[in-house]
């Protein structure tokens, strides 16, 4: 019994001990087992997605209980070796630790929170990287004007249209304006819309994410929209078209664009913060960039569907040049007010 | 047949163990998920999409045809309320399709699990690399990227194949599709490169049993058989030429409770410790000596004496 020196009394009481475990390690398991397996069941029921079933008392024992585990596992890490038994309270601790400190927050919640303050700080957050991206569009725009000015061939090469589309240098003022105010006799406007929605929604999450690229991709892409766009006003210019065109344009442009530009902004963000990390380490800078960039993008998303509607709805329906400029300007009001004026700090936010 | 033993070992997991240290100051050791788990989670996931879209395609098809299956043929087509009808199924498909596409892996990998359905399937979650709190906001990031890394150029690819061969856009999506495939191979923690951007990364889920106590039966607490009577009572110098890690061998060949394994071991022990292997109460014999080793080297422990292995 040489080796049970320290076990010798346990062992010498008889039969009431024979159920009860000859190591200390195991003993110390035995007494806290409890604890062990009313926390595994509550995760395994906050796992399963249950946990407004969870009673009162359950829910506040969480924490303690979590408290009570972990602990267990620094003990047992210095005095047992059992390894089934540590493996087993580390995924538990693991497992209580996600629920603990998992994301718990409601859609609900989050989206009060997302529109209460953390959007439109996110936003002024990257605010040297839109005025870049403002300064790219505006100068995209102007390359296309004059490229245009300077040799009409370059429409061609600058506005991606299909062969059918009579907006082409050249054309009569009366085919212009028709394209601009033709949109009662067209069919089936709100599937036109969702579909506007998707296709441009597919545009600026690409040009967030190609932010990756070290944000080359997102310069390029917004110049080369911008300069379609240059394009094209040169075109309804030289016809005398200019005002009902951009009444055209802005009645969802002033908010499609705004999200073109937040977009090509978050993607600049995300480059420059891996090109130029600073102290930080390079995945560091990359991981705080990204989420900050990701809220931007949620409110783009949000963004263009309003642009969809009113491209697809609004634009077809109101033919009337003052009522497109007042619904596009006023947007445009709307949408700066929001994200520069409106200054609450979230409650509870968690990213910086 | 050293080095058929060694290919035929398990893989090694060590180059995948992570330590994330809570705000309790506890290390928990995590193991990154394989690239292979993780693909076999995105298979699945992208099957369940394409059976969702595909059944909900044809529901609302089935939808249209009840609508307006009548009208079609007839002279003056349909009627300004079919046509809406029609108009809703469509719009209510598109929005489908777009949600399929951007909401899937957001909303289950903000759920409780942190982990879509291929995931779960496949035991693997997302976590945050700081192994601070998972985000919405991180969930959003690496899902965004997902788009370019996957979807486009899939999209690509396949109106490539439907255009003449003229251009190059089929070879450039494939290469696209290749440099982010391919990017959780070039790093350390096998990132993606929305994991990259968000700063999460993919573990395995752990999801263990609590096993039985093996110090309680009388063999283990007495080192006394029940079938035989023997009792089992190993010295000092026996028990001393071995360390922790014979210890979990010992502790995986009891759990596993195989004949063969415990005549195997049982064996293998009695030569090293100069006894004569006997036949038929294998499993008491190694009950004992695995209490009566854990014992030893427990006391040890406290003591602030540890022995990892049989050279130790």
């Amino acid at each position: 019994m040489a080796v049970f020196g320290l076990f010798g009394g346990k062992a010498g009481e008889g039969d009431a001990a024979i159920e009860a475990a000859a190591l200390r390690s195991d003993r110390f398991r035995q007494v806290r087992e409890g604890d062990w397996t009313r926390l595994e069941a509550i995760v395994r029921r906050m796992e399963a997605g249950r946990t407004r079933k969870l009673s009162d008392d359950d829910v506040l024992a969480l924490p303690a209980l979590y408290r009570t585990v972990a602990s267990s596992l620094s003990v047992a890490r210095e005095t047992s070796l059992d390894a089934a038994t540590l493996a087993y309270l580390e995924g538990l601790v693991q497992r209580a630790w996600f629920q603990v400190y998992g994301p718990r927050v409601t859609l609900w919640g989050w989206l009060r929170r997302f529109f209460g303050g953390e959007w439109s700080r996110a936003v002024r957050a990257i605010w040297p990287e839109l005025s870049v991206s403002l300064l790219l569009m505006v100068a995209g725009a102007v390359v296309g004007w004059l490229l245009v000015a300077s040799d009409p061939d370059w429409y061609f090469s600058l506005v991606p249209g299909d062969f059918l589309d009579v907006r082409v240098p050249g054309a009569s003022r009366e085919v212009l304006r028709g394209t601009l105010f033709d949109g009662a006799k067209q069919d089936g406007l709100s599937i036109f819309a969702t579909y506007l929605f998707s296709h441009n929604a597919g545009i600026a999450i690409l040009c967030f994410a190609l932010g990756f690229a070290f944000g080359v991709p997102p310069l390029l892409m917004l110049i080369q929209n911008t300069a379609t766009l240059g394009a094209m006003l040169w075109l309804f210019h030289s016809q005398g078209l200019t005002v009902e065109f951009v009444g055209w344009l802005s009645i969802h442009g002033t908010t499609e664009l705004l999200a073109i530009l937040l977009a090509g902004g978050a993607g600049l963000h995300v480059g420059r913060s891996m090109a130029f990390p600073g102290k930080r380490s390079l995945l560091e800078a990359a991981a705080e960039a990204g989420q900050r960039a990701a809220v931007v993008m949620a409110g783009v998303v949000l963004m263009l569907v309003c642009a969809g509607l009113l491209e697809g709805l609004g634009r077809q329906l109101i033919e009337v040049t003052a009522a497109r400029y007042a619904i596009g300007y006023g947007m445009l009001t709307f949408w700066l007010l929001y994200f520069f004026a409106f200054r609450r700090n979230p409650q509870g936010s968690e990213a910086a | 047949m050293t080095a058929i033993a060694q290919r035929a070992a398990p893989p090694k997991r060590s180059d995948r163990r992570r330590m994330l240290i809570t705000p309790e100051g506890i290390a928990l050791p995590i193991t990154l998920a394989s690239r292979s788990t993780r693909l076999g989670a995105l298979v699945l996931d992208l099957g369940i999409m394409v059976v969702a879209l595909l059944l909900t395609t044809f529901i609302l098809g089935y939808g249209a045809v009840r609508f307006a299956g009548d009208a079609l043929g007839a002279k003056g087509g349909m009627n300004a309320d079919q046509k809406g009808a029609v108009q809703f199924l469509l719009i209510a498909w598109l929005v489908l399709v777009w949600l399929t596409r951007y909401a899937y892996f957001l909303l289950f990998e903000l759920g409780p699990r942190g982990a879509t359905p291929g995931k779960r399937i496949t035991g693997i979650r997302i976590a945050a690399r700081s192994g601070g709190r998972l985000t919405a906001e991180m969930v959003l990031a690496r899902n965004l990227l997902r788009d370019i890394e996957l979807f486009l150029p899939l999209q690509l690819l396949i109106t490539a194949q439907t255009s003449d061969g003229t251009d190059y856009t089929g070879l450039m999506a494939g290469l696209w599709f290749l440099l982010f495939a391919l990017f959780p191979f070039f790093n350390r923690d096998r990132l993606r490169a929305g994991d990259l951007i968000a700063g999460t990364w993919v573990i395995e889920a752990p999801k263990r049993k609590l096993e039985a106590v093996l110090s309680t039966g009388q063999t283990a607490s007495r080192g006394t058989s029940q079938t035989t009577g023997v009792s089992y009572k190993f010295a000092d110098e026996e028990l001393a030429v071995y360390g922790e890690f014979e210890l979990q061998t010992l502790e995986r060949v009891l759990r596993e409770n195989r004949h063969e394994g415990l005549v195997a071991v049982h064996e293998a022990i009695c030569l090293k410790i100069g006894w004569s292997p006997g036949a038929g109460d294998e499993r008491a014999f190694l009950e004992a000596y695995y209490t009566q080793l854990r014992a030893r080297l427990e006391t040890g422990m406290r003591m602030g004496k540890r022995k990892a292995d049989k050279f130790g």
